[in-house]
């Protein structure tokens, strides 16, 4: 009999902690990967970042169509090219229950943009940032900067006092072992304020009842804990032991979808797959003359013996989206013309090579990540049989990011997979600038091909400063429109985003693979 | 005695830098922490800073060299992703890993045991046939394949236990703990189970073995034939002389506990500091590997000495040798 009672009263207890885990409205949520830490000022991870911004808020956030909407700004004006004038909200009250003023603006901005700060290319234009009276802030900027609001979305803003009475004011230096207050502890103005957190475990967030804005979310409590093993996650969620999961492996979808009390939620992405072309003098593994990538019709050939309706069918189980654009149709400079593929044609690709000179084909290194997208080694393998049934040898190498993406930097490939989302931009002008640039100074920082285009470094050069977003999207699609032509890159697809929740929950699934917990809600 | 303790304490210190070394010297293949580090689109200047920052560009041997001047001191420099000193992060998963390897080692000695004395005991019986069939799954199957089979049993299908983490934990002073909720002992189950199923099977065929070989023996023929009782011959006489080998064995798989706990930990998404090894290899996080490794084997050199020594308590002849030896040297 004591047994049996023991044996109750240990069933009872184990009943209990399920429930008490559980709770009204906690929203349980595993990510693969946690946090870096608390300041986010001081990583540039943008999992990490936008956790973080259910805390902190910036000036100006995205919606659920990431289109650009007021946050702690409710306008902004131009009042020279580069001085633009923002209007504050009122009656924002941070965690600890001070008042957000126009000095915690100007504080966090310099924060921010310092010397030390790992995020200062986050924010490149600003020069300065100075209040004009406690709900009014003047940025000044190095020149014109049509995109500054695309940048703010990513910059939190903090308390002044706080940070000065924590000794904050400074971004973390790292260097000098220090633990910077802010590393471990948060203070923001967000719809959520922290509660608890351990490292790499559990960090808790509740709800912000004093939040300016009325919740559209109808959350109390969010437990986030990563796990990163992706078995383990989806065990997680089939037991019932967490409520949504991001990522949800694609291998799994048929299984979470099958089971009873759990969905699995897709849609393309904005991270868009590409192929880059080593366009310098030589070939870095080659077995011809010079380099034959710098012939347009031997880059189109390349193109056109690749076959991606087979790689969205067979390799990505029907969920991607293939790409003629290097951007995703959501990013400004879309254009649905231009996002038409070249076909698959092998024979037209074996003709193009042929009048180019290589009847038989040539020898080249192609290197691929085996960590960083989805399926990016079987892409790559499916690609190297592809381009040998019209002749061409690529000698694929698959490894490791870290490893992958400092030799294709330093320009040690002659093909090579990169993915881009062009966060924290969110726009086209992230790839003008970064992939299709020649390479100076701060531009062209990912063309290690070396494409060059006189007209399209004017007119990226151009768009940089052009105020006006009509002409802006129109120079942006034109310049891709000379990229195409030359195929300067090779776009492959978008890639899916997977999440899996559990029936009751709802969120909403942004092509930028962020959860906005703000707009999620439990039934 | 003494001279036996200071010479594996050079003997530490030597394991030690030579594993750092050879750690650095594999850190040039794990690539560059600095694309970590740095947003997608970072400007060669702003990577060049960055490196300069972490003083990447120093020779190998410089690297090396400033992180052992550093350590000796105490100081294991700064997690590049955590921007937080590698030794608090350390101290702070410590106490996940230990209590999970602590009771991984208990539950394989509490069961292997005694199940190795009963298949020996009963060699022929349905029970010890088809445990030695068990035993063979379990030393043969990977880890990890384990834990995930254990999480689909018993987290999915049963619903039972917890498939990941730790449950409620209560602080006491710097060390947290899951020992003290019914949360944090059943999560304790499946990682533990998952953690300590090679060395219970290995601690079980070892048992048997020894124990078949001993009952065998002379002196056990002869207490049978004094007309003492089974059980004062099983456990009096023959499982006696069955521990030594089990005592080291178990020694030397301490250390394959701790280092098999970074897949369990993976696996169970266990916040130990295993996964934070496993995360840190990720990230190319050059400081938080070295003092790891370090920290791990000076772990390794402390349970081989412990071992050395408990040999002398068990087993009465080594003890002299051991005098005599040190006697010698000394």
């Amino acid at each position: 009999m004591r047994k049996f009672l023991l044996a109750a009263t240990a069933a009872a207890l184990v009943q209990l902690g399920l429930v008490g885990a559980a709770g009204a409205n906690t929203l349980r949520y595993a990510s693969a990967g946690d946090i870096y830490g608390l300041d986010p000022h001081s990583m540039t991870d943008s999992f990490s970042i936008n956790f973080l911004l259910h805390v902190y808020e910036p000036l100006v956030r995205y919606n659920k169509e990431l289109k650009i909407e007021p946050a702690l700004a409710v306008s902004w004006e131009v009042v020279k090219p580069d001085v633009i004038r923002y209007k504050l909200r009122q009656g924002v009250k941070f965690h600890d229950g001070s008042d957000f003023t126009a000095d915690d603006v100007v504080m966090s901005l310099m924060r921010a943009t310092d010397d030390k700060s790992p995020i200062k290319g986050n924010l490149p234009a600003l020069k300065s940032a100075e209040t004009v009276d406690d709900y009014t802030v003047d940025l000044h900027l190095s020149g014109p900067t049509p995109l500054l609001n695309n940048y703010l979305t990513n910059i939190a803003i903090f308390d002044a006092q706080w940070l000065e009475k924590n000794g904050a004011v400074k971004p973390v230096n790292a260097e000098l072992g220090e633990e910077g207050y802010t590393t471990t502890h948060a203070n923001g103005t967000g719809p959520f304020k922290l509660e608890s957190r351990r490292p790499d475990a559990q960090t808790v967030l509740v709800a912000n009842e004093a939040w300016w804005e009325k919740p559209e979310h109808n959350l109390t409590k969010v437990v986030h804990t990563p796990i990163s093993s992706d078995a383990t996650r989806v065990a997680a969620l089939l037991s019932g032991e967490v409520d949504i999961i991001t990522p949800s492996p694609l291998q799994d979808a048929k299984r979470i979808a099958g089971s009873p009390g759990t969905k699995v939620l897709e849609s393309p992405g904005l991270r868009t797959i590409m192929m880059n072309f080593n366009m310098r003098d030589k070939l870095v593994d080659g077995n011809v003359e010079g380099n034959p990538f710098r012939d347009v019709r031997v880059r189109k050939a390349v193109y056109q013996a690749i076959n991606m309706d087979l790689v969205r069918d067979k390799i990505m189980r029907g969920k991607s989206r293939n790409a003629g654009m290097q951007i995703a149709p959501e990013v400004p400079g879309f254009d649905e013309k231009l996002n038409r593929r070249f076909p698959y044609d092998p024979a037209a690709a074996k003709a193009l090579l042929t009048e180019a000179g290589y009847p038989n084909g040539f020898q080249f290194n192609m290197n691929c990540p085996n960590d960083a997208y989805v399926n990016d080694e079987e892409v790559c393998q499916a690609m190297t049989a592809m381009l040998a049934q019209v002749g061409l040898n690529a000698k694929l190498v698959t490894e490791a990011r870290t490893l992958h993406f400092k030799k294709a930097q330093e320009g040690q490939t002659d093909m090579f997979m990169i993915g881009w989302a062009t966060l924290p931009m969110l726009d086209g002008f992230s790839v003008l600038s970064a992939m299709l640039h020649s390479p100076e100074d701060k531009l062209g920082t990912w063309n290690p091909g070396d494409y060059k285009n006189a007209k399209v470094d004017e007119l990226t050069k151009k768009i940089d400063v052009e105020l006006d977003e009509a002409k802006r999207r129109q120079m942006m699609i034109e310049a891709f429109g000379i990229t195409e032509e030359e195929v300067a890159w090779l776009p492959l697809h978008q890639q899916p985003l997977s999440w899996a929740v559990r029936d009751n929950v709802e969120v909403v699934q942004t092509a930028d693979d962020l959860l906005r917990l703000w707009y999620t809600r439990i039934k | 005695m003494l001279v036996f303790l200071v010479r594996r304490l050079l003997q530490a210190v030597m394991v030690m830098l030579a594993v750092a070394f050879i750690a650095f010297l594999m850190f040039r293949y794990l690539g560059d922490p600095v694309n970590n580090i740095v947003s997608q689109d970072a400007t060669q200047e702003q990577r060049e800073e960055v490196r300069k920052r972490l003083r990447l560009d120093d020779p190998l041997i410089l690297q090396y060299g400033r992180f052992v001047v550093n350590a000796a001191q105490g100081d294991f420099g700064v997690s590049y992703r955590n921007s937080r000193p590698v030794s608090a992060l350390l101290a702070e998963r410590f106490p996940a890993t230990a209590e999970l390897v602590l009771v991984a080692a208990i539950l394989s000695l509490a069961l292997g045991i005694p199940l190795g004395i009963y298949t020996a005991l009963k060699p022929r019986g349905v029970l010890s046939q088809g445990l030695q069939i068990l035993s063979l799954v379990g030393i043969s199957l990977p880890t990890f394949v384990t834990g995930i089979l254990l999480i689909l049993v018993f987290s999915v299908w049963l619903g039972w236990l917890p498939s990941f983490g730790r449950g409620d934990v209560i602080d006491i002073g710097w060390w947290w703990t899951g020992f003290l909720t019914a949360t944090g002992l059943k999560a304790l189950i499946l990682p533990s189970f998952m953690l300590c199923l090679f060395q219970l099977t290995l601690i079980m065929r070892l048992v048997r073995a020894e124990m078949l070989e001993v009952l065998r023996a002379d002196y056990i023929k002869f207490a049978r034939a004094r007309g003492l009782r089974n059980r004062t011959i099983h456990f009096r006489h023959a499982l006696k002389n069955t521990l030594i080998p089990v005592v080291t064995i178990f020694g030397l798989q301490l250390g394959g506990l701790i280092a098999f706990a970074i897949i369990t930990e993976t696996v169970f998404q266990w916040p130990g500091m295993g996964a934070l090894f496993i995360q840190a290899v990720n990230f190319t996080d050059v400081p938080v590997m070295a003092a790891y490794l370090v920290m791990v084997s000076l772990l390794f050199v402390i349970i081989n000495t412990s071992v050395d020594l408990l040999y002398n308590v068990i087993d009465p002849r080594l003890r002299t040798d051991q005098t005599r030896a040190t006697g010698r040297g000394a």
